[in-house]
């Protein structure tokens, strides 16, 4: 029974992994610029789509194989530094102060034209090019066979998780950022460049979304609607974790994941709605999250 | 001797290891008009706070004519007749000051008459006795932040006397107002409560208008009431004059 | 004003189709998600934004699906009534602990909901049809069978006729006590509390007849098409009706309505030359409205009518 469970288990896991980077992500940009990016999701799917076409290529062009899992890499770079700064800089630099209403519908148009433009430049069908998990292969521990690839995934995403924890805490820009999180106007009397701190916050939760979508690429079929899929998924995770909260974000996805895979052990039917039931459960205990700070009124 | 209308009995709370109050005794009786001074930070509106259901005490209770209150929440509490000003004045930006008014009105009648609408003539003429009352009537149709501050207070006033409370707190009533407003705005506001028969509770920072208004000071320093009486009485003891106001 | 511009839009939307008759089921099903979308301008007034407004569009779709299908209920007015009703009692039970929650969380919330409310849906084969959906019997009206084409007439005149109760009622509320106090909460909260009011009855209050809105909305959408999906409920179909609160305005009650038939006839005639870029297309268009037009279509209107009467 329990040798049924471990693989589920690690699958779970290896999406977790997958999920915590982009939940991550939206959730730094959230505790940075105070925005929810609905179109974060989005640039999963682009990451996806540009690490597939990418591999696609590398692989018929004759180049070596091994390259496959630097081009992921290079994909996430590649949609970070194309849309981080431009949509940073032109329409969410606009929105700030303005309602949150307006800031959702901004982010939500955003996703809007993103989803056609994929549908455009990449067509409808779905893409499929597991190379790099190929060349991984698997391991077998006892009676259980674990794909390499997945713990490839979850070791990245512990490394994030680590490499987050230390820029925030011990680089300079790091601190930044917190100053920044915890109040804008000091920050600025102090001298903090505020507007480079947003772009920063906002490339990297970008890059983060297309690691996510580029790393998760091997192992599934890209299709039109990844990005819708992934977008109210990743809100919840965060959501779970608190929002602006990393380990929270973490933990979150851990819950998610496992609890998804015992769900597509013990009840099928129910494996989506998993994320959605635990999000409602935790925020109905606990309302910022699990690691969410309450913000106290003043009058 | 009548139950007071409000009671404070040994009420004890702190905040992150600060004691904002540490024992407060205090009874309030109806028609009295009734300062509360001391230096920042002692707990005056922390007590304001304690009376009104924004913060639980973790000891002593609070009791409107009898009845104990300490645990209900704002909405309750005001429900039984204490009624709170702001020192920033608490009103719905998006509205004229005369729909503040009548929103105000509204609440009181009970929220749950759905097919009447605001400008049904029943809280017109309220509104307009109300504002008079309070000297607002010629910016009824300007929002709050297009008046000036004095205004403002005023117009928060004017919400909460529309409750027809039966103890008014007021935070600070004449603070952020200039100097040459004060005067009268706190004669509009005293005259505007006794014609209503409001008894009022107000925290002050400025002697003069102490000395002037209220029937009876009392004293906060450091979470606890140190003095009460009248304000000569009070403003004139040498352990108030050290600790609280500064020799003077 | 607010009234003229209602009358004449109206009007506009009746008489249209005589001379474009295709445009009937068009404007049939622009004014079920203007119906949905009104019941979010409500929640958008208190500063709420409800990004799972869609579950009660696909609960009262559903509910006419079901009930015509597989009980044989297919009374025009019962249909509509029992998926009026079912939506708001889903409305004040979700709405009882969703009026707790500000803001993001709200947003949140109601999108959560709505995809466990998609995935339900999108399971339950036996119950719901999965992910076919469920067919729509065709309505009867007194006992009587109509023709395909009568019965289109007669749901799109109804629904104009719905409208106008539906317009008079939301303006009503929205100048009471109650209404007042939605944009009161979201400009004061605290302040209203202090007034003895309870906010969260008056958002629950708020909560339920925009779920009873969305659900009439749902029960039309489901007879115009005569098939119900699981999609109605998918977390983009709430970011759409959000979409329409904002670009018709929220000033008015004919605002949601407005905006519901300008993305329709803007649909449909995009339809024609782009086809494959549809969201792409409202994605523009709400941009432009946001950064140009923030009080919506009604606001532009309104603005207009006021300029003039101050020339003349």
């Amino acid at each position: 029974m329990i040798q049924a469970f471990i693989p589920l288990l690690v699958d779970g896991l290896a999406n977790a992994a997958v999920i915590f980077f982009v939940a991550v992500g939206l959730t730094l940009v959230f505790s940075v610029l105070h925005i929810l990016n609905v179109a974060h999701g989005s640039f999963y799917a682009i990451g996806a789509y540009i690490a597939v076409s990418l591999n696609l290529w590398l692989v018929s062009s004759g180049l070596p194989p091994a390259l496959s899992f630097v081009s992921l890499v290079l994909s996430a770079a590649f949609v970070a530094a194309l849309f981080g700064p431009l949509m940073e800089r032109s329409f969410l630099r606009w929105t700030y102060g303005r309602p949150e209403a307006v800031q959702i519908l901004v982010t939500f148009a955003i996703f809007l034209i993103l989803e056609d433009l994929q549908r455009i430049v990449f067509g409808v069908q779905s893409f499929y090019q597991d190379t790099p998990m190929q060349l991984l292969g698997s391991t077998t521990i006892g009676e259980v066979v674990y794909l390499n690839y997945q713990l490839l995934l979850i070791g990245l995403a512990v490394l994030v998780l680590v490499g987050l924890r230390f820029l925030i805490g011990r680089t300079r820009m790091g601190k930044m950022m917190v100053a920044v999180v915890a109040d804008r106007e000091v920050s600025e009397t102090l001298g903090i460049r505020t507007d480079r701190v947003f772009v920063l916050a906002f490339t990297m939760g970008v890059f983060l979304a297309a690691l996510g979508g580029a790393l998760a690429s091997p192992t599934t079929s890209v299709a039109p609607g990844l990005g819708a899929e992934v977008m109210v998924l990743a809100f919840a995770v965060a959501a779970i974790g608190g929002l602006g909260q990393i380990e929270g974000a973490a933990l979150a996805a851990v819950i998610v994941g496992v609890t998804r895979a015992l769900a597509i052990y013990f009840a099928p039917e129910f494996d989506v709605v998993v994320p959605y039931l635990v999000m409602l459960l935790v925020l109905l205990v606990r309302p910022y999250g699990l690691f969410g700070k309450v913000q106290a009124r003043r009058i | 001797m009548s139950v007071p209308l409000l009671r404070a009995v040994d009420l004890k709370i702190s905040f992150d290891g600060v004691l904002a109050a540490d024992g407060v005794n205090l009874d309030i009786h109806e028609d009295e008009f009734v300062a509360i001074i001391g230096p920042n930070g002692a707990g005056k509106t922390t007590f304001l706070n304690l009376c009104t259901g924004y913060v639980r005490p973790s000891a002593g209770g609070v009791f409107i004519g009898g009845r104990e209150i300490t645990r209900l929440s704002p909405r309750q509490i005001t429900r039984t007749g204490i009624a709170r000003a702001f020192q920033l004045p608490q009103l719905f930006a998006e509205h004229t000051i005369y729909e503040n008014v009548l929103i105000a009105i509204a609440a009181r009648k009970g929220f749950w008459s759905a097919f009447s609408t605001l400008s049904d003539p029943v809280y017109a003429e309220e509104a307009g006795a109300l504002m008079d009352l309070v000297g607002l009537g010629g910016i009824a149709h300007l929002r709050p932040v297009e008046i000036s501050e004095g205004m403002r207070k005023l117009a928060d006033i004017a919400l909460a006397m529309a409750l027809k409370p039966r103890l008014l707190l007021l935070d600070e009533p004449t603070s952020g107002v200039s100097a040459s407003e004060k005067f009268g705005l706190m004669e509009t506001i005293v005259g505007a409560l006794r014609a209503e028969k409001v008894t009022a509770l107000f925290v002050e920072h400025d002697m003069e208008i102490v000395r002037r208004f209220a029937d009876r000071v009392v004293v906060w320093n450091q979470g606890q009431v140190v003095a009460t009486g009248t304000a000569e009485e009070v403003l004139n003891d040498p352990y108030v004059k050290e600790n609280v106001v500064g020799v003077a | 004003m607010p009234i003229l511009v209602t009358a004449l839009f109206l009007l506009f939307v009746a008489l249209l189709p005589i001379a474009v008759p295709w445009l009937q089921f068009v404007f049939t099903l622009a004014l079920a998600h203007g119906l949905a979308a009104l019941g979010v301008a409500l929640l958008l007034r208190a500063g709420l934004i409800s990004l799972g407004h869609a579950t009660f569009y696909a609960i009262g779709a559903y509910t006419t699906a079901y009930l015509s299908t597989h009980l044989g209920v297919t009374d025009f007015f019962v249909l509509l009534m029992a998926s009026v009703v079912v939506a708001a009692i889903f409305g004040v039970a979700i709405g009882a602990f969703m009026v707790r929650y500000r803001s993001i969380f709200f947003a949140m919330l109601n999108l959560a909901v709505s995809m466990i409310v998609f995935a339900i849906l999108a399971k339950f084969y036996g119950l719901t049809g999965g992910t076919d959906g469920m067919r729509v019997a065709a309505p009867t009206i007194l006992g009587m069978e109509l023709e395909r084409a009568t019965f289109g007439r007669v749901l799109f005149y109804s629904v104009i006729g719905m409208l106008v109760a539906v317009l008079i009622l939301a303006g009503r509320y929205l100048q009471s006590p109650l209404g007042q106090a939605l944009s009161a909460v979201h400009t004061n909260e605290v302040r209203l509390e202090y007034l003895g009011v309870s906010v969260n009855r008056v958002l629950l209050c708020a909560y339920t007849i925009s779920a009873a809105l969305a659900g009439l909305g749902g029960a039309v959408g489901g007879m115009a098409i005569g098939h119900v999906v699981p999609e109605l409920a998918y977390w983009t179909a709430s970011g759409h009706l959000v979409l329409v609160a904002v670009l018709g305005g929220i000033g008015g009650v004919v605002g949601p309505l407005m905006g519901s038939i300008f993305i329709e006839l803007v649909h449909t005639f995009a339809t024609g030359y782009a086809s494959g870029a549809w969201n792409l297309i409202v994605g523009v268009a709400l941009l432009l409205v946001v950064f140009f037009m923030p009080q919506g279509l009604y606001g532009l209107v309104a603005r207009l009518g006021s300029k003039k009467k101050a020339m003349s």
